[in-house]
């Protein structure tokens, strides 16, 4: 009977053909000329591998998996096969093993379950006796032990951490190293075993326990001063290394085991950390290394490399340091652009420190800027910057600007605002400022940030002596090129500001031009008509003509422009030509007031991105200094009955920010933002002697607000308040204070709408009193979704300096099943952590 | 993918081998991710080492890892490590490695690690454990290689058909 069933499983086999070797089955699947013939071959042998392991074939089941591996390192799924990783590490046989446990390494994961049936098999390969076994079983556990299984092993490696066999304790030294990374309160258990590991001759071992040593040391104070007394025996041990002649089984490049000098190099470095002592006694040593060790190839660099790092990082003596500095100098000179970089990224962080030693490789480190690997030529970028200083302030900027009209475009935006940074520290004088700013604009103009446009009209403003040279290079520069946008911008506001001088040919620090009132009107208007100009440049351009009315003698050709934009398909273009309209028929007499020359501003940050890149810089007429108008009395007051005009005696329209491409127009948004307030009865202003509206505009809107990050650090925690709750519109405000200027406010407004029809167009405004200043920047949306399926917010930023109660008045508009709507409504019930 | 992992700044995360056509021929990783983020960060990497020019360095920033790639024939090694580690080591590294592939294979080619990947790997797996070295002696890594390449054939001897077929 028994021998019929075994002849019959015996017919059985032969019929089932063996399934195809690994090396077979790499040249098929290496013959298919598509992905998807690919995939076919593939799934054919997926299917036959999985009914082999559906068999429980013991004899396959190693080539089985091998090619599974080889099929989930073409990127197919391979995870039915991990039980067999299991079984095949279980077995008996090394070949099971071999495979089994690279199986697991590639197909488990320490996320699953299922890993950790692996350990009790790990466990018994521990201690195999067959140092290969226990060797595989080490590195698995070393390379992806999990937490648990760490635990659970943690014992058997401590055992073999001790073991006199050198190719097992070598491993059972790393795999130590990921048992305390994964486990860190179980680094005590393998502190006995430490004892003796420094003694070893076997170069693996001493590698390894290195390893360990620094592990353990890194993650423990106490383990750290404990290891602290190993110093002298780590610096015989590197000393001989140096001093040992040719050792062939550890030679590379005629240098003695570098691996182990650089892991030496290293825990020096942490044990000399703030310890006196210890740096004293590795000064020689690192002195010897840094001298001696051969410079010509690759790896005699990696050793100084890390002998400069350790230099840099302990107590070492100023001598050390500046041998060590010298050694990254010498680097930066280097063929080889490896070393380059690797020089430049340590001078990067030692420049803090050893600024002076630095300095000394400043030329090669601004030749570096030259060179063509884009990650050399930036830190070459970066280091420049953190050189300059006031000495070389203008030598640097040579080769700093050179550089920035040959970059790549990725470089410029931060080379310019290097320029602009160093320019104000260390600019020698207000014409050099001026000059390099402007070459700036000229060769890497649409690069710069958009606040280098306010704040480079802010330095011109205040830069008396220069307005007339200024203007004058501004206007050549103009009539080169007029399509970088910064530039033209800054260009039209001084040429609308300083027109009159660039007329009257006043300029003394270079030659005047001639330069005739209509000729400077074709440029500003060339502007305006150019396809090259964006919306905001011809906002600039427009204001600026208008200005001129004031500065130049002849008129008619400036009210004819202004007319004739007054129906400009630009919405921003038309508000402002029609106000400008108004300024020229209704309000004449007020004109030369407020279109006066500006007053110095108020320098408040001289840096950070701010609100200013949305309103351009441009500056309320209304927003004048009483100081500086000595000269006109009376436009104060009209300036003022111009906001009475608006209605209300104590309420003082927005600003209204509209989206970046949109700046603020002069006069007339504050007409139409409150024209049909009725607060009080008609048009016609009562004379009031109220005091002029605060200075600062400017300094409000150049005091680096924007961006939410600066409102990160504040300890807010002021409730919200519901300012507006009708007809089933519910608005709500929520607050934040800056810790950087306790005067503003940020107020954000979400909207929502408990009704079952959205209401669209809708537009929220806000007035605040006479002392309060306002900025509403645009909101999220227009429409608010029924049924509070999503809310419309917009954020309110409010100045008080004079620390006031708040109060609002708010207007509302929306669209709601087809009808208008309008409220108005004052909000009072503000907490007094948001204005106090 | 954002895994608070506290380290020292020291550690290779991997090693990753990959043809000029972007093949992946080898993949070690010695930090827990899953199939999928492996696959990411594969394809991205090979994407950005394989876009380098020829006269760039051997190093880049990427993410919060320092990558270092040499290309060896139609081969690139490219190795992930922390931030405090010592780029110029690390290629020292990966060059031993060569060493050892080409030691082995007798004039190592892409070929011989395509139709070799598990040997690549054992090798592999001598020399560096938890990507760290654990053995600086070339002869000592071959010689162990050689040793265990022993123990597999004794384990394979000859089989009578009968046992081929898994009767006996």
């Amino acid at each position: 009977m028994r021998e019929n069933s075994s002849f019959f499983l015996v017919l059985l086999r032969l019929r089932m053909p063996a399934p195809i070797r690994l090396r077979e089955l790499i040249r098929t699947i290496r013959t298919a000329r598509t992905q998807a013939e690919e995939r076919e071959m593939i799934q054919k042998e997926c299917a036959s591998i999985r009914s082999s392991f559906r068999e429980e074939d013991n004899t396959y089941r190693c080539r089985n998996v091998a090619k599974l591996l080889y099929m989930h390192m073409l990127g197919y799924p391979a995870h039915f096969g991990q039980l067999e990783c299991l079984k095949l590490i279980a077995s008996q046989k090394f070949t099971d093993k071999r495979i089994g446990y690279l199986g697991a390494m590639l197909l488990l994961d320490e996320r699953q379950d299922v890993h950790l049936l692996m350990t009790n098999c790990i466990k018994n390969d521990l201690s195999h006796n067959t140092q290969y076994v226990q060797g595989l079983a080490l590195c698995t556990l070393g390379c992806m032990g999990s937490a648990e299984m760490c635990r659970d092993l943690a014992g058997e490696v401590e055992k073999l951490l001790k073991t006199s066999n050198s190719y097992l304790r070598k491993k059972a030294a790393l795999c130590a190293v990921h048992v305390i990374r994964k486990v860190p309160e179980l680094m005590e258990m393998f502190l006995p075993a430490t004892k003796n590991l420094l003694s070893e001759k076997n170069h693996g071992v001493l590698h390894t326990s290195v390893v360990l040593l620094t592990e353990m040391c890194e993650r423990s104070p106490d383990m750290l001063s404990h290891f602290r007394k190993l110093v002298p025996q780590l610096v015989r041990i590197l000393k001989n290394l140096i001093m040992s002649g040719y050792s062939p089984e550890h030679d590379v490049s005629g240098i003695s085991d570098p691996f182990l000098q650089v892991r030496i190099l290293r825990l020096l470095r942490i044990l000399g950390r703030n310890d006196d002592d210890g740096s004293e006694a590795m000064n020689d040593i690192l002195a010897q290394v840094a001298t001696n060790t051969e410079t010509s190839k690759n790896v005699g660099n990696a050793i100084l490399y890390e002998t400069v790092l350790t230099i840099m990082d302990i107590k070492s003596e100023s001598g050390l340091r500046v041998l060590a500095i010298n050694i990254l100098g010498r680097f930066l000179l280097n063929n080889d652009k490896n070393i380059r970089y690797v020089a430049l990224t340590s001078l990067l962080k030692t420049v803090q420190t050893d600024h002076n030693a630095v300095q000394r490789h400043r030329s090669t480190i601004v030749d570096c800027l030259k060179d063509l690997d884009v990650s050399i030529k930036r830190r070459a970028m970066e280091l420049s910057f953190a050189l300059v200083n006031g000495n070389n302030i203008r030598g640097m900027m040579k080769e700093l600007l050179y550089f920035l009209d040959s970059c790549d475009p990725e470089f410029k935006a931060d080379c310019a605002s290097g320029i602009f940074l160093a320019a104000e520290k260390y600019a020698p004088s207000k014409r050099w400022h001026i000059d390099t700013v402007m070459r700036v604009l000229t060769t890497a103009g649409s690069y710069v940030r958009d606040d280098s446009v306010p704040n480079l009209i802010q330095l011109i403003t205040n830069s008396m002596e220069m307005h007339a040279y200024t203007v004058q290079r501004l206007y050549k520069a103009l009539l080169d090129d007029v399509s970088q946008q910064p530039l033209v911008q800054v260009a039209s506001w001084c040429i609308g500001e300083y027109g009159d001088l660039l007329v009257s040919g006043q300029c003394e620090e270079e030659e005047p031009i001639q330069v005739t009132e209509d000729e400077v009107l074709d440029v500003l208007e060339g502007l305006l008509a150019s396809s090259l100009s964006s919306t905001v440049t011809r906002g600039y351009a427009l204001t600026a003509i208008m200005k001129l009315s004031t500065r130049f003698s002849g008129v008619n050709r400036i009210k004819k422009v202004v007319s004739v934009y007054g129906s400009s398909i630009d919405v921003e273009l038309q508000q402002r030509a029609v106000e400008y309209n108004a300024l020229f028929k209704k309000y004449d007499h007020m004109r030369s007031a407020l279109l006066e020359r500006m007053p110095i501003m108020e320098k408040t940050t001289a840096n950070g991105p701010t609100e200013a890149a949305q309103t351009n810089g441009e500056v309320e007429p209304s927003a004048l200094d009483s100081k500086s108008l000595p000269s006109v009395p009376q436009p104060t007051g009209q300036v003022n009955d111009l906001l009475d005009l608006l209605g209300g005696n104590d309420v003082v329209p927005v600003i209204q920010t509209a989206p970046p491409t949109k700046p603020v127009s002069a006069g007339g948004e504050l007409l139409d933002l409150l024209g049909d307030l009725s607060l009080s009865g008609g048009p016609a202003p009562p004379p009031v002697a109220a005091p002029p509206m605060s200075v600062s505009q400017p300094a409000f809107l150049l005091d680096g607000l924007s961006s939410q990050t600066l409102f990160n650090d504040v300890a807010a925690g002021i409730p919200p308040m519901t300012a507006y709750n009708k007809n089933g519109l519910i608005i709500e405000f929520t607050f934040e204070r800056s810790n950087l200027n306790p005067n503003i406010t940020v107020i954000t407004i979400h909207a929502s709408n408990s009704t079952e029809a959205e209401m669209t167009e809708f537009v929220f405004q806000a007035a605040v009193p006479k002392t309060f200043q306002l900025q509403l920047l645009s909101p999220s949306s227009n429409v608010v979704p029924a049924l509070k399926q999503g809310t419309v917010t917009q954020v309110i930023k409010v100045l008080n300096p004079q620390k006031q109660q708040l109060r609002m008045r708010v207007k509302l508009t929306y669209t709601h099943k087809g009808s208008a709507v309008q409220d108005l409504a004052e909000v009072n019930n503000f907490p007094a952590q948001a204005w106090q | 993918m954002k895994r608070k992992r506290l380290n020292t700044g020291f550690k290779m995360q991997f090693m990753l081998l990959f043809s000029r056509q972007g093949k992946l021929r080898l993949q070690k990783w010695y930090v827990p991710l899953s199939d999928k983020e492996k696959k990411k960060i594969t394809r991205e990497l090979v994407q950005t080492v394989l876009a380098r020019k020829p006269k760039m360095c051997s190093f880049l920033e990427w993410r919060d890892l320092k990558i270092v790639y040499k290309r060896y024939a139609s081969l690139y090694f490219c190795c992930a490590i922390e931030n405090q580690d010592n780029e110029l080591i690390t290629l020292e590294i990966i060059h031993r490695y060569v060493e050892l592939l080409d030691k082995y294979f007798g004039s190592v080619c892409e070929l011989d690690i395509i139709f070799n990947f598990e040997k690549a790997y054992f090798i592999l797996d001598e020399f560096l454990l938890g990507g760290e070295a654990q053995e600086t002696s070339k002869k000592n890594v071959l010689k162990a290689i050689e040793q265990a390449d022993l123990l597999q054939e004794e384990a394979e001897t000859p089989r009578s058909v009968l046992e081929e077929i898994g009767l006996t």
